[in-house]
C-alpha cells in the first residue's frame, strides 16, 4: 500500500533521514520505533509532503507521491495525526471536525460525527467547546478524530500515547485498535515496546536517521540485543 | 454642544471607511502573515474604479451597485497580485514579502495615473443621499449617517462569515496552523486566494464608500496606509472587532482633534496609539505574536553570522577608489557618489538594528530625514556654521529615537515594524502640516556647507571620511560584547533575559545608536543637496532603505554599502522615465520572485543539499 524508496530530508544542512526505506501492506499495523530525535516525526513529515525529501521515492497504491503537495496527499488517502496534538484551539470540537473533512472517495465511506462520537465518547458532551478548554488526553482524541473525517485509508499516527497518564494510554490502545479493526491501515511512531506491543503486528527501529532494524512484533520481542540497543524502556 | 455632536457623528462615519479598509488589511495578516503594505493602494484603486463605474448617475441602484461592484473588482486584482505575487512568497523572509507588496504600490500607483490621470477626481454624491439629517440639534449630512450604518453591517457579515460558515472554520484554523490545515486535504492556495481576494474586497469597499465624502486622488494609498497600522496595531492584529473598536478611537480622536489642534491633529492619533500600546503591547484585542518559535531556518535571511570576518582587502580598495575620484574633477561623478555613499550609509544604520539586532523598521527615514530638517532649520532660523550642526543634527535624532525607541523596543516582530512607521508618518505629518515653521511642501532651501567644505572637493572628502569612520563605527559596536549581547537578544529574547541580559535596554540603545548615525547621514545628504522636502521623511524613503539591504543581502556587513550603490545608481537612471514607478515595481517584484532568498542567497542550503548527497552516491 505504501512504499518508502531511499528516503533523504534535511533541515537546512543538516541532514536527518539517510536511505530510510519502509513497505507497509493494506491492513497492518507498522510501528515506527526509535529514541527521542531518531527521526520518527521527520519519516512521517516526510511522508505526508510537510517537509520535502531531498532524494527518495514515496508511492501511495502504486502512484508516486512524493513532491505532491500536503493536501493532494491527505485527499489521497493518507491521514496524518501530529504529535503535540495541534489542535485548532480557538475552534469547537465540531469546527475542528469541519475542518478535518473530506469527500469520501469513489466507493468509500463517509465519515460522520456521529460515527466519530461513537468511538470517542467524550467528545461528544463537549462538542461545542473550543479545543483550548480541553484536557491533554481529549485533545488527543480530537486529533485523532479530526483526522479520522478524511475517510483516510492509511493513518500516520505520530506518538499518540505522548504525555498521556497510563489510563487514558489504555482507552486510547482501545480506540486504536478498534480502529484498525475497520481495516484501516496504521503507522505508528513510538518510542518505547510497550504501547507498539498492544497493536503493532509489524515494527521498524529507526535510529539517527537510518532504519536499523525490520521484522514482526513477535521477533522483536524475542530480541533481547536489538531492543536494548535501539529503544528505551 | 451640537458642533461636538456632528464632529462625533462625522468621526463615526470615517471610522466606518477606516474599519473597512483596516478589517481588510488585519484578515490577510490574521492568515497568510503577510504584511500587506499595498493595502493602502487597493483603497485607492476602490475608489477610482467605483468613480468610473458610478459615473454621475443618479440612480440609487447604480450607485450602490456601483459601490459593490467596486469592491468586487478591487477583489479579483487582489486575487490577480496574491496568484502572480504573494503565492510565490509565503515561505521567503518577512522582509522580501513586505518589499514585494512595497512594488505593488509603486504598480498600482503608476497604473492608476496612466488610466485616470493626475488630477484629482471629484466624488459622486449618493442619490437620495444629498441632504442632512437633523439629529440631536444639529445637522449631519446624511451620507455620513448611512456609512455610520453600513460599517456594524460589515461587521456582522464578517463575523457571519468567520464563525457560521465552513470556509470560516478553514480561516481561523489556518490562522493557527497553516500546515496542519494542509495535512487535513485543505488547498491553502485557494484558501488564501480566498483571503486575499475578502481583504481587498474591504478594502476596495472602504475606498469607493468614501468617494461621495473624498473623491479619488492619487495621494490615498500611502495617504491611509498609517492610520490602517495604527488601527490594526491598536486592535490587535487579526482580530476584526479589534479592528472596529480601534477605528472608532482613532477617527473619533482625529475628528475631535481637528477642533483642537487644527495644525497637528494627527498628533493625538499617535499618543492614543502610544498609551494604549504601553498598556497593552499587543493592541487591545490582540494575542502576543512572537518570533522565538520559529525555526531557525525561516529567519536565516536576517542573521548575520557570529565568525569575524578577516580584515578585508576590498574595504581599502573600495576606500582607495573613493579616494581617487575627485583627481578627475568630474562634477557630476561626485555628486553622484556623494549620493551613494550616503544612502549606503543610511542603508547601514538599518542593516545595524535589523541585522544583528533583528528589529525591523519601516520607518527609518524619520531619522533620516529628522537629521536633515534638523540641519535645515538651524540653518534657516539661527545660521548655525556646519561644524556645529553636524553635531547638532545627528544630536537631534539620536533624541528622537531614544524616545520612539522608548516605545518601540516593548514590541516585536510586524509590531514593532508598524510602530516605527507610525512614528515616521507622525513626524511626517508634522513636517508637511506645520507651514509656516517647516515650509510644507515646499521644503527648506538654501542650506550649503559653510567653512573649507564649502569647496565641493573638501565637502566630498569630509563624506567620505565620516562615512567609514561611522561605519567603521558600527563594526566594532557589532563585534563588541555589546554587539554579542545585541544578538542573543534577537535570537532568542526569552534564553537573553534568562541569563541576565535586560533585553529592552540592550534593544534601546542600539536603537538609539543607529537613529543618531542615521541623523548624521541625513545632515551630511541635506547639505549635498542644499535643500530637503518632506520627501526624505515620507514610507518611500524609508523603504529604500529596506529595498537596498534586500539587493545587497542583510546577512553581509557590506551588504548595505552594495546595495546602496546599486540602488541610487538604478533610481539615478531609471527616474529620467515617464513612468518609473511602474518599471521600478516590476523590477522589485521580479527580483524577488526570481531570488526569494535574496541574491546573497543563491548559494542557499538547497544547493548544498544536493551536492552532499551527490558526494555520498559516488
Ligand atoms: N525544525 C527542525 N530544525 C532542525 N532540526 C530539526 C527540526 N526538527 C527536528 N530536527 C532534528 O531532526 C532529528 C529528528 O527529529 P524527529 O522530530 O524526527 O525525531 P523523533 O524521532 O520524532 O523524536 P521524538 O521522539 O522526540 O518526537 C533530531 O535530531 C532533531 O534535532
Ligand atoms: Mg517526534
Amino acid at each position: 500500500m505504501l512504499t518508502v524508496n531511499k528516503l533523504n530530508t534535511f533541515y537546512g544542512r543538516a541532514h536527518i533521514l539517510r536511505d530510510v526505506s519502509l513497505d507497509i501492506s493494506k491492513g497492518e499495523a507498522v510501528a515506527l520505533l526509535g529514541r527521542n530525535g531518531a527521526g520518527k516525526s521527520t519519516t512521517m513529515k516526510s511522508i505526508m509532503g510537510l517537509l520535502k525529501p531531498a532524494s527518495g521515492l514515496v508511492e501511495f497504491e502504486g502512484k508516486t507521491i512524493s513532491g505532491l503537495k500536503s493536501y493532494h496527499i491527505s485527499r489521497l488517502g493518507i491521514g496524518y495525526v501530529p504529535e503535540e496534538r495541534r489542535v485548532f484551539a480557538g475552534l469547537s470540537v465540531l469546527e475542528n471536525f469541519a475542518v478535518g473533512k473530506q469527500k469520501p472517495r469513489q466507493g468509500g465511506m463517509e465519515q460522520t460525527p456521529e460515527n466519530l462520537f461513537k468511538l470517542f465518547p467524550n467528545l461528544e458532551s463537549m462538542k461545542d467547546r473550543p479545543a483550548s478548554q480541553m484536557s491533554g488526553g481529549e485533545q488527543q482524541m480530537l486529533t485523532i478524530a479530526r483526522t479520522l473525517m478524511g475517510n483516510p485509508k492509511l493513518l500516520l499516527l505520530d506518538e499518540p500515547s505522548e504525555g498521556l497518564a497510563p489510563l487514558i494510554v489504555e482507552e486510547m490502545a482501545r480506540t486504536i485498535l478498534q480502529l484498525k479493526s475497520t481495516g484501516i491501515t496504521l503507522i505508528l511512531s513510538e518510542q518505547n515496546l510497550r504501547f507498539a506491543n498492544l497493536i503493532a503486528d509489524k515494527a521498524y527501529i529507526i535510529e539517527k536517521g537510518e532504519i536499523r532494524y525490520k521484522g514482526t512484533m513477535d521477533d522483536l520481542n524475542n530480541n533481547a540485543e536489538v531492543r536494548d540497543a535501539y529503544l528505551t524502556l | 454642544m451640537s458642533i461636538y455632536a456632528v464632529q462625533f457623528l462625522i468621526g463615526l462615519s470615517d471610522a466606518s471607511v477606516l474599519f473597512l479598509t483596516a478589517s481588510g488589511l488585519s484578515i490577510i495578516f490574521g492568515v497568510s502573515r503577510i504584511v500587506n503594505f499595498s493595502h493602502g493602494s487597493f483603497y485607492m484603486l476602490g475608489a477610482y474604479i467605483g468613480y468610473s463605474l458610478i459615473g454621475d448617475s443618479d440612480n440609487p441602484l447604480i450607485f450602490w451597485g456601483g459601490l459593490f461592484l467596486a469592491a468586487v473588482v478591487t477583489g479579483l486584482v487582489g486575487v490577480l497580485v496574491e496568484i502572480v505575487l504573494l503565492r510565490r512568497l509565503y515561505h521567503v523572509p518577512e522582509l522580501f514579502q513586505l518589499i514585494a507588496t512595497f512594488g505593488v504600490i509603486l504598480v498600482i500607483q503608476d497604473l492608476t495615473f496612466m488610466i485616470w490621470g493626475a488630477e484629482d477626481l471629484l466624488g459622486p454624491r449618493a442619490p437620495g443621499l444629498t441632504g442632512s439629517i437633523e439629529l440631536l440639534g444639529a445637522l449631519v449630512p446624511s451620507y455620513d449617517i448611512a456609512l455610520i450604518v453600513l460599517s456594524p453591517l460589515v461587521l456582522v457579515g464578517i463575523w457571519l462569515l468567520f464563525y457560521k460558515t465552513r470556509w470560516g472554520a478553514l480561516v481561523r484554523a489556518a490562522t493557527e496552523d497553516r500546515e496542519m490545515v494542509a495535512a487535513l486535504g485543505v488547498n491553502q492556495n485557494l484558501l488564501f486566494t480566498g483571503v486575499f481576494f475578502l481583504g481587498c474586497f474591504l478594502a476596495g469597499l472602504g475606498g469607493a464608500a468614501q468617494l461621495p465624502k473624498g473623491g479619488a486622488n492619487l495621494l490615498m494609498d500611502f495617504g491611509i496606509i498609517a492610520e490602517v497600522f495604527v488601527v490594526v496595531v491598536v486592535g490587535g492584529m487579526g482580530s476584526i472587532w479589534g479592528a472596529y473598536i480601534a477605528a472608532i478611537i482613532i477617527s473619533e480622536l482625529n475628528a475631535f482633534g481637528i477642533l483642537f489642534l487644527p495644525e497637528s491633529s494627527l498628533v493625538m492619533m499617535f499618543l492614543a496609539m502610544a498609551v494604549i500600546l504601553i498598556a497593552r503591547p499587543w493592541g487591545l484585542f490582540g494575542k502576543s505574536e512572537s518570533m522565538e518559535h520559529k525555526p531557525p531556518s525561516e529567519r536565516e535571511d536576517l542573521t548575520i553570522s557570529g565568525r569575524k570576518l578577516p580584515w578585508n582587502w576590498g574595504w581599502l580598495l573600495l576606500i582607495a577608489v573613493l579616494l581617487v575620484i575627485p583627481w578627475f574633477q568630474i562634477d557630476f561623478v561626485m555628486t553622484l557618489v556623494i549620493e551613494m555613499v550616503l544612502l549606503s550609509f543610511f542603508a547601514a544604520t538599518l542593516h545595524f538594528i535589523m541585522g544583528p539586532g533583528g528589529m525591523v523598521s519601516f520607518g527609518h527615514a524619520l531619522f533620516f530625514g529628522g537629521g536633515s530638517y534638523a540641519v535645515a532649520l538651524f540653518v534657516n532660523y539661527l545660521q548655525l556654521p556646519m561644524s556645529v550642526l553636524l553635531i547638532a543634527g545627528p544630536a537631534v535624532t539620536m533624541v528622537f529615537a531614544l524616545l520612539v525607541g522608548w516605545f518601540c523596543v516593548r514590541l516585536s516582530g510586524v509590531y514593532f515594524a508598524m510602530l516605527t512607521l507610525a512614528f515616521a508618518q507622525l513626524a511626517w505629518s508634522v513636517v508637511f502640516q506645520w507651514d509656516s515653521v517647516t515650509g510644507g511642501d515646499d521644503g527648506i532651501i538654501g542650506v550649503w556647507p559653510t567653512g573649507p567644505a564649502e569647496d565641493k572637493i573638501v565637502f566630498y572628502y569630509l563624506v567620505i571620511t565620516l562615512t567609514s569612520l561611522s561605519l567603521y563605527v558600527i563594526r566594532r559596536v557589532i563585534s563588541s560584547p555589546f554587539g554579542f549581547a545585541l544578538r542573543a537578544c534577537r535570537d532568542s529574547s526569552l534564553r537573553s533575559r534568562a541569563i541576565g541580559i535586560d533585553v529592552r535596554k540592550i534593544q534601546w540603545i542600539a536603537f538609539t545608536i543607529s537613529g543618531f548615525m542615521a541623523g548624521l547621514a541625513g545632515s551630511l545628504y541635506v547639505y549635498s543637496k542644499g535643500s530637503i522636502f518632506p520627501t526624505e521623511m515620507a514610507i518611500p524613503r524609508s523603504f529604500d532603505a529596506l529595498i537596498m539591504l534586500l539587493l545587497g543581502g542583510v546577512q553581509s556587513p557590506v551588504g548595505p554599502i552594495i546595495g546602496g550603490s546599486v540602488y541610487t545608481f538604478l533610481i539615478d537612471y531609471i527616474t529620467r522615465f515617464d513612468y518609473w514607478r511602474l518599471l521600478l515595481g516590476i523590477m522589485i517584484m521580479l527580483l524577488i520572485v526570481l531570488f526569494p532568498r535574496g541574491i546573497s542567497g543563491i548559494f542557499s542550503s538547497g544547493i548544498i543539499q544536493r551536492i552532499k548527497l551527490l558526494g555520498q552516491s559516488e
